[in-house]
């Protein structure tokens, strides 16, 4: 059925169609309404059987899932931003472990400075935690995604991560098509675990393991994700079979077929992407675009073959490895098969920045006519960063940057755009 | 693609004015947006909410910064924030005020636009008599209906009934209505004042 609504209240009603036993949430922006509708469903008994438990951290929140799911229940939680880093060791041991519990990330950036606004810091951070992450593109797809995730999950005893841009997505009001009960049952058999913590047939789950067994456990997390490459492709076909649309899967391509430049991005900025991009081809420029949807597992395949045809390539990414560049962009680079030199890094959208057109077609335009540095801060500002950089070889107790840079611009709240 | 950007204050019901009109839209059949310029919404601070309608679906993401119409719901904003930043030349503008263009020293400001396009609604006044809350956001759509001709009425009171339990829909509806009657005969005089 259409309905024009919130992200966070299609992403609760599709987690509601999947049937969670136990749901298991701390609050913490941009996440909240999405736990938040779905405590109210527990509640009415739109949602049931389901228990939905209030926890003290988010390190709890992860820790529940743990033991819900290591028992047998279906199980999902929310979170974001420092309340993904305050739980970042029960993430690793819902990985480790092999269950396959449903985490929404609401995506936002990672203090200090605080700053509650969206980029995929936090999502990236955990890139190597053994969690399959993926990423929305819209509403919809979010929605799909969490469907998706929770069969994806179950198959192969992982746990997925469904990364959605915070308050660009989880905030904005759009179309979606929420599937019925019968359709999300016909796609989601109940959940069949590999393990269960029963007291009729005790057994230990996550026992010690030394250097004799941890290699092949590790290596078989390699497997699996592995696994999930092979699987997803094929999966997207029954999704399309049984809710009539496309979503999900490991990439998506636009307009690739002879672009001479193809620009590589994650999640909602891959739509105002698309819309530069088709005002330049207007032009006559041959440029495409690459989507992400599939963080991790990284779909080496499926990028090198979006690629091969490309002369130069633009990875647009809200993360920074600092010290380094791209993160998205190391593993972009790492799958092309033409020169390194030719994969351009473009930082952008940190803590909120608007990602706008305008300043898309500056920096496309670069990279078409070969102008563009390896590594590029999309909109940053030049000047302020030098008053503070001259600041600190005039003074050596030059006070803190944030706080400096809020003097400078004469600006005591925080201002979007 | 037609944008819409409304300005308010915390508390005002900005961004709540934003998803109303796109449920509106939806219900006209037409694609959506509604998105809050997010982040620090103190009670009082000033707050922007974006819409946008179209035909076809809308994959843009980025802060509405040429708006094709303008909502303000708070005219205490006009000194304070860069509300007309980035208006079309065409563009269409609905302030919630008892005063005149004049009153609000807009006058030089707004003749650069198209008169017949500018308007204003006395938006919490009819909200105080209605629904006895200075909630201005079902009148000033509703003017927004008559200013535009993008949206209808029902479309607007469609979304305030989906929204809000029957009785509060209620008020909320006779606010939308006479804002909405209000807006029309003012543009008939307009229209009847060139005339002559």
């Amino acid at each position: 059925m259409l309905k024009q609504i919130e992200g966070s209240a299609a992403v609760a009603e599709a987690v509601a169609l999947c049937r969670p036993e136990v749901i298991c949430a701390y609050p913490i922006s941009p996440q909240t309404h999405i736990v938040e509708a779905l405590g109210r469903m527990v509640t009415t008994g739109q949602l049931t059987p389901c228990e939905f438990i209030n926890v003290e951290s988010e390190f709890a929140a992860m820790s529940v899932a743990i033991g819900a799911s290591a028992a047998g229940a279906r199980a999902y939680t929310a979170t974001a931003s420092q309340g993904l880093l305050f739980m970042a060791e029960a993430v690793y041991n819902a990985a480790g472990l092999g269950l396959p519990i449903v985490m929404t990330v609401a995506n936002r950036a990672i203090g200090a400075p605080i700053n509650i606004w969206n980029d995929h810091t936090d999502a990236l951070s955990q890139r190597d935690c053994g969690w399959i992450q993926l990423f929305a593109e819209d509403n919809q797809e979010a929605l799909d995604l969490h469907i998706q995730a929770f069969r994806l999950a179950e198959e192969l005893s992982l746990p997925v991560m469904v990364c959605m841009d915070g308050y660009i997505l989880t905030h904005a009001f759009e179309r979606v098509d929420l599937p019925t009960q019968e359709q999300v049952d016909a796609y989601l058999p109940p959940y069949d675990p590999r393990q269960v913590l029963d007291p009729a047939n005790p057994i230990s789950i996550g026992a010690m393991v030394g250097p004799e067994a941890f290699m092949e456990v590790r290596y078989l997390a390699h497997v699996k994700q592995q696994q999930a490459l092979e699987l997803m492709p094929s999966w997207t076909d029954e999704f399309k079979r049984i809710f009539g649309r496309e979503s999900g899967g490991l990439t998506h391509s636009y307009r690739i077929e002879d672009a001479d430049t193809v620009v590589v991005a994650l999640g909602s900025v891959l739509g105002t992407i698309k819309d530069t991009v088709d005002e330049m081809r207007e032009r006559g420029v041959r440029i495409g675009v690459l989507g992400i949807t599939c963080f991790r597992p990284w779909p080496t395949a499926a990028v090198r073959a979006a690629l091969a045809a490309a002369k130069r390539v633009v990875v647009l990414e809200k993360s920074l490895a600092v010290g380094l560049g791209g993160i998205v962009s190391s593993n972009v680079a790492a799958s092309y098969t033409g020169s390194p030199d030719l994969v351009h890094t473009v930082i952008a959208g940190l803590g909120g920045r608007a990602i706008t057109r305008r300043s898309l077609h500056k920096v496309f335009g670069e990279a078409v006519e070969g102008r563009l540095e390896p590594v590029t801060f999309l909109d940053l500002d030049h000047a302020m960063v030098e008053r503070v950089l001259a600041r600190e070889r005039e003074l050596r107790r030059s006070g803190p940057i944030a706080e400096n840079i809020l003097r400078d611009l004469g600006v005591v709240a925080a201002k979007v755009g | 693609m037609f944008q819409i950007r409304i300005h308010g204050r915390g508390g005002q019901g900005v961004v709540t004015a934003a998803e109303l009109l796109s449920v509106a839209a939806f219900r006209e059949g037409r694609h959506a947006q509604a998105f809050p310029s997010f982040g620090s919404e103190r009670t009082g601070a000033p707050v922007v909410a974006f819409c946008r309608i179209d035909d076809r679906p809308i994959r843009l993401r980025e802060p509405i910064m040429a708006p094709d119409a303008l909502i303000i719901q708070d005219p205490t904003l006009l000194h304070q924030v860069d509300v007309f930043g980035g208006l079309v030349p065409d563009g269409y503008v609905l302030i919630n005020t008892t005063r005149s263009f004049d009153e609000l020293g807009l006058s030089e400001f707004l003749a650069r636009f198209r008169r017949e396009r500018l308007y204003t609604v006395a938006a919490t006044e009819l909200a105080l008599k209605h629904i006895g809350r200075a909630v201005p956001n079902a009148a000033l759509l509703a003017g927004f209906a008559a200013v535009s001709g993008r949206i209808s009425l029902e479309s607007v009171n469609a979304a305030i009934r989906d929204r809000f339990p029957t009785k509060i829909a209620d008020a909320n509806v006779a606010a939308a209505t006479e804002a909405y009657d209000s807006v029309m005969k003012e543009m008939q005089e307009a229209v009847h004042a060139q005339a002559d």
